[in-house]
C-alpha cells in the first residue's frame, strides 16, 4: 500500500510538473541546446547551415570589437554594483527604523524598479541633455559647465551607470530590508549593553549577519549587469564611438542585424561561461567566508 | 497503472489536438487555390506603415477587381522592425509570398537565394514591358543577370534651403552648379552661433559618406566590392564632412543637436540648409518660412543619393504567379502610380510623364524638377555583403572623429582594415 501511494505521489508530481516542464523545454531548454549547436556553425539565418568547428570561438578571441564590448561591460559592472550595494543598503538601514511615512518612502524608492526601462531611459536621456537637461542646468547654477554626458565618450558610460543604479537601488533595498528583519534585536541589545556604539554595531553585527543577503544581491546584480542591454540601447545605442557598446548589444547586432547567428551564439555561450565562472568564484568565496 | 495509461493517452490527445489545430490553420491558408479557384497571397510591407495604410487598401481593392481570383492579405510593420521579422519568417520557412525590399537590403536577400527569379514571368507577361519603368530603377533589382524584384518607387536626397535665412544673410540661393566651396561660404554667412542657427546640416554617417566621396571623385569600394576607402579623394571627402562640425562650426555637433532631429531644426528655422530626402516634402509643407530645393553641391563632380523600394517574391512560395502579378501591379500599374502621386507616397518609378505631371505641379517646393534632374547623377549604395555591419562600424568611427578623439587620417586607416576584416 505504501508503495502504491508513493508511486501515486510521484505520478501526480509529474502531472503537475508537466505544464511547466513543457514550457521550459520548448521555450528555454530547446533554444539553449540549439544555440550551442548553432555556435559551431556559420548559419546566417537564411542560407545553408555548415559546421565549422571552433572557428567562431577562435574568431571571437581575435575580435577587437568583442573585447571592447567585454571591457565596457566590466566597466559598467565595476561602477554599478558598488553603487547599488552602498545606496541600497543605506536606504534599507534608513527605512528599517520606525519613522513617519515609512511605507510611503519605501514605495517611492521601489517605484523606479517597476517602471519600464524604456520610460526610465528616455527620462534620463532628457535629464542628461547637454543643452536643455536638468542636470547641466543645475550644475550651471553653481557655476559648473557640465559635461556633454551621453554625447561624450568619457562620460557616456558613467551616465548609463548612474541611471541604472537609480533604477535598481529600490530592488536591492527591498532585499536588504528582508535581511535586516531577520537579524534578531537581541544582538543589538547585547551589544549596546557592552557599550558598542551605532557604527560599531553596524560594522560588527549588521554587516556580517547580512552576508547571505549581500551575497545573494551581488550574484543577482552581477548576472543582471552582465546582461545589461535595454538602457544602453535606448540611451546611447552603443555610442558615441562605441564607448558604451556592451556584450549583449554586440550579440544582438550580430544575430539580428548582421546575419551572423553562429557567431552571435558563440558569443552568448562565452557570456554564459563568464557569468558562470564569476558566480562560481563567489560561491567558493562565500563558503569560505561563512565558516 | 491503468489510470496512468489513461492520462498519458489524454495528454497525447491534447497535444495531438493542438498540433492538429495548427496544421489545419496552415493548410487553410495555403490551399487557397482549391475551393472556388481562388489564390490567397500575403503581402508584407514597410513603406505603407503607418501613413499610407489607406492608400495600400485602395490599391489592393483595385488589384482584386482586376484579378478576381486572387485575394491579397496585407501585413505591415514599421521599417525598424520589418527586417527582423522578415528574417525570422524566412528562416522558419514561413515567409510571406510577396514582400517589400529596399535596394540596400535587396542584394543580401537575393544572394542568399531567398527570392524567386521573375525573369520568365516578365517575358511571358504581355501587359508589361520594362520600358514602362525608369531603367536605372528597374535594373537595380537585378542580381547575377536575373530579375529578382520589381521596383515600385524611388526617392532621392536634395539640398533643402530656408529662403528667409538666405535673404537675411544676403546670400544667393543655391544653384544647380554649386560646389562645396559655395555651400561652405554661404553656410558661414548664415551661421549665427548665439542664436543657435547653423548654415548647413548633413548626417555624418556611412549613408552620406559614399555619396560625398563620389562628389569628390572617390569610391569606397571598387567594382569587385573590395574596399578602397584609404585614398586621397576619400580622405578629402571625410574632412569636408567632419570639418563642418569641428573646424568651421557651420554644422551643429551631436551635443548641440541634443537629440533633436535635423528636420526639426530646419522647421524651427535653425538651419540654412538641410540635406534630406524628398519624403520630407509633406512634413515641410507647413513651415513658417519660404523654402525650396536644389541639386546638391559637388566638388569635382555631382552625385545624388538614390533610394528605391521594390517587391520581391519568396523563393519558397508555390503561388509565384499570383505573387508576381501583384508585384507587377504595385510596380507598373498607372492606377497605382496615380494614387501614389495624389497621396505623395514616394515617387512611382513609371516613365509615363502624364502620370508624373501632377507631382511636378505641386508646391512647395517650386523647383520640383530637381528630383528628376538628380537622377542624371545618381549613385547607388555600394553593393557589399554585411552592409549593416560596415555602416555601423563606419558611423562609430565618424563619432570618434566628430568628438576629436581620433584624426580623420587614423579613421580612414581603421576603416580600410575594418572593411577588409568584415568582408573576409
Amino acid at each position: 500500500m505504501v508503495g502504491m501511494t508513493r508511486k501515486k505521489t510521484l505520478f501526480w508530481l509529474c502531472v503537475f510538473l508537466l505544464p511547466n516542464l513543457l514550457g521550459f523545454l520548448t521555450f528555454i531548454g530547446a533554444p539553449i541546446v540549439s544555440s550551442l549547436v548553432i555556435s559551431f556553425t556559420d548559419w546566417d539565418l537564411l542560407g545553408e547551415i555548415e559546421f565549422i568547428g571552433f572557428d567562431n570561438y577562435i574568431r571571437l578571441a581575435q575580435d577587437p570589437e568583442f573585447w571592447v564590448s567585454f571591457r565596457n561591460t566590466i566597466f559598467f559592472i565595476l561602477g554599478y554594483i558598488p553603487l547599488v550595494l552602498i545606496f541600497g543598503l543605506s536606504c534599507a538601514l534608513l527605512l528599517n527604523k520606525q519613522m513617519k511615512f515609512r511605507a510611503f518612502f519605501r514605495a517611492t524608492f521601489f517605484l523606479p524598479v517597476i517602471t519600464s526601462w524604456v520610460a526610465v531611459s528616455l527620462v534620463w536621456k532628457w535629464l542628461y541633455n547637454p543643452e536643455y537637461g536638468l542636470i547641466n542646468y543645475a550644475l550651471s547654477t553653481i557655476g559648473i559647465a557640465g559635461p556633454e554626458w551621453l554625447n561624450d565618450p568619457n562620460t557616456a558610460m558613467i551616465g548609463v551607470i548612474l541611471a541604472s543604479a537609480w533604477k535598481d537601488i529600490g530592488f536591492v533595498m527591498v532585499l536588504f530590508l528582508g535581511g535586516l528583519q531577520n537579524i534578531s534585536p537581541s544582538f543589538y541589545e547585547a551589544a549596546s549593553i557592552d557599550g558598542a556604539g551605532k557604527a560599531r554595531q553596524l560594522w560588527n553585527i549588521t554587516i556580517p549577519l547580512l552576508a547571505p543577503t549581500t551575497f545573494f544581491v551581488t550574484i543577482i546584480s552581477l548576472i543582471n549587469s552582465f546582461q545589461v542591454f535595454d538602457q544602453v540601447m535606448i540611451m546611447t545605442g552603443g555610442g558615441p564611438g562605441g564607448s558604451t557598446e556592451v556584450m549583449v548589444q554586440n550579440i544582438y547586432n550580430h544575430a539580428f542585424r548582421y546575419f551572423d547567428m553562429g557567431y552571435a551564439s558563440a558569443m552568448s555561450w562565452i557570456l554564459f561561461l563568464v557569468i558562470f565562472l564569476f558566480t562560481w568564484i563567489q560561491m567558493k568565496f562565500q563558503d569560505k567566508g561563512a565558516h | 497503472m491503468k489510470k496512468l495509461w489513461l492520462f498519458s493517452l489524454l495528454f497525447l490527445m491534447a497535444v495531438g489536438g493542438l498540433i492538429g489545430c495548427s496544421s489545419d490553420e496552415e493548410s487553410g491558408g495555403s490551399d487557397g487555390d482549391g475551393g472556388e479557384g481562388k489564390t490567397e497571397i500575403t503581402y508584407y510591407s514597410f513603406s505603407a506603415a503607418p501613413d499610407y495604410e489607406g492608400v495600400l487598401e485602395e490599391i489592393v481593392t483595385a488589384f482584386e477587381e482586376e484579378n478576381p481570383n486572387i485575394t491579397v492579405n496585407t501585413e505591415l510593420a514599421a521599417y525598424d522592425d520589418y527586417f527582423t521579422k522578415l528574417q525570422t519568417q524566412l528562416a522558419g520557412g514561413n515567409a510571406p509570398d510577396v514582400f517589400e525590399l529596399n535596394y540596400e537590403n535587396f542584394v543580401q536577400y537575393a544572394s542568399k537565394g531567398t527570392l524567386a527569379d521573375l525573369s520568365s514571368f516578365i517575358e511571358e507577361d504581355e501587359d508589361f514591358d520594362p520600358s514602362q519603368l525608369n531603367q536605372e530603377a528597374f535594373e537595380a533589382y537585378q542580381y547575377d543577370g536575373k530579375q529578382y524584384g520589381m521596383v515600385e518607387s524611388f526617392s532621392n536626397v536634395l539640398t533643402f534651403y530656408n529662403k528667409d535665412l538666405f535673404d537675411e544673410a544676403g546670400v544667393e540661393y543655391p544653384s544647380a552648379d554649386w560646389t562645396w566651396e559655395d555651400e561652405l561660404a554661404a553656410a558661414e554667412k548664415i551661421t549665427d552661433e548665439e542664436n543657435n542657427v547653423w548654415g548647413t546640416y548633413a548626417p555624418v554617417t556611412m549613408n552620406e559618406y559614399f555619396k560625398i566621396a563620389q562628389q569628390n571623385g572617390g569610391q569606397l569600394f571598387n567594382e569587385d566590392g573590395e574596399p578602397t576607402v584609404d585614398t586621397e579623394e576619400n580622405l578629402e571627402a571625410m574632412n569636408y564632412m567632419v570639418d563642418k562640425v569641428t573646424e568651421s562650426g557651420v554644422s551643429p555637433s551631436p551635443g548641440e543637436m541634443s537629440g533633436q532631429a535635423p528636420a526639426d531644426l530646419f522647421m524651427n528655422g535653425q538651419l540654412g540648409i538641410v540635406h534630406t530626402g524628398i519624403w520630407m516634402f509633406e512634413a515641410f509643407k507647413d513651415a513658417s518660412f519660404e523654402w525650396d530645393v536644389a541639386l546638391e553641391a559637388g566638388n569635382t563632380q555631382k552625385a545624388h543619393h538614390f533610394f528605391a523600394n521594390g517587391l520581391a517574391v519568396s523563393a519558397e512560395t508555390d503561388k509565384k504567379e499570383a505573387a508576381y502579378k501583384f508585384a507587377r501591379f504595385m510596380s507598373a500599374s498607372e492606377q497605382v502610380a496615380k494614387l501614389r502621386v495624389e497621396n505623395s507616397w514616394e515617387l512611382p518609378a513609371v516613365t509615363n510623364e502624364e502620370v508624373l505631371q501632377p507631382y511636378l505641379e505641386q508646391t512647395p517646393p517650386e523647383n520640383r524638377e530637381a528630383v528628376f534632374n538628380a537622377l542624371d547623377t545618381l549613385v547607388l549604395p555600394p553593393v557589399v555583403e554585411n552592409w549593416s555591419q560596415i555602416s555601423d562600424t563606419t558611423n562609430q568611427e565618424f563619432e570618434k572623429a566628430l568628438n576629436g578623439s581620433k584624426s580623420t587620417e587614423d579613421v580612414i586607416k581603421t576603416l580600410q582594415s575594418e572593411y577588409e576584416n568584415i568582408l573576409n
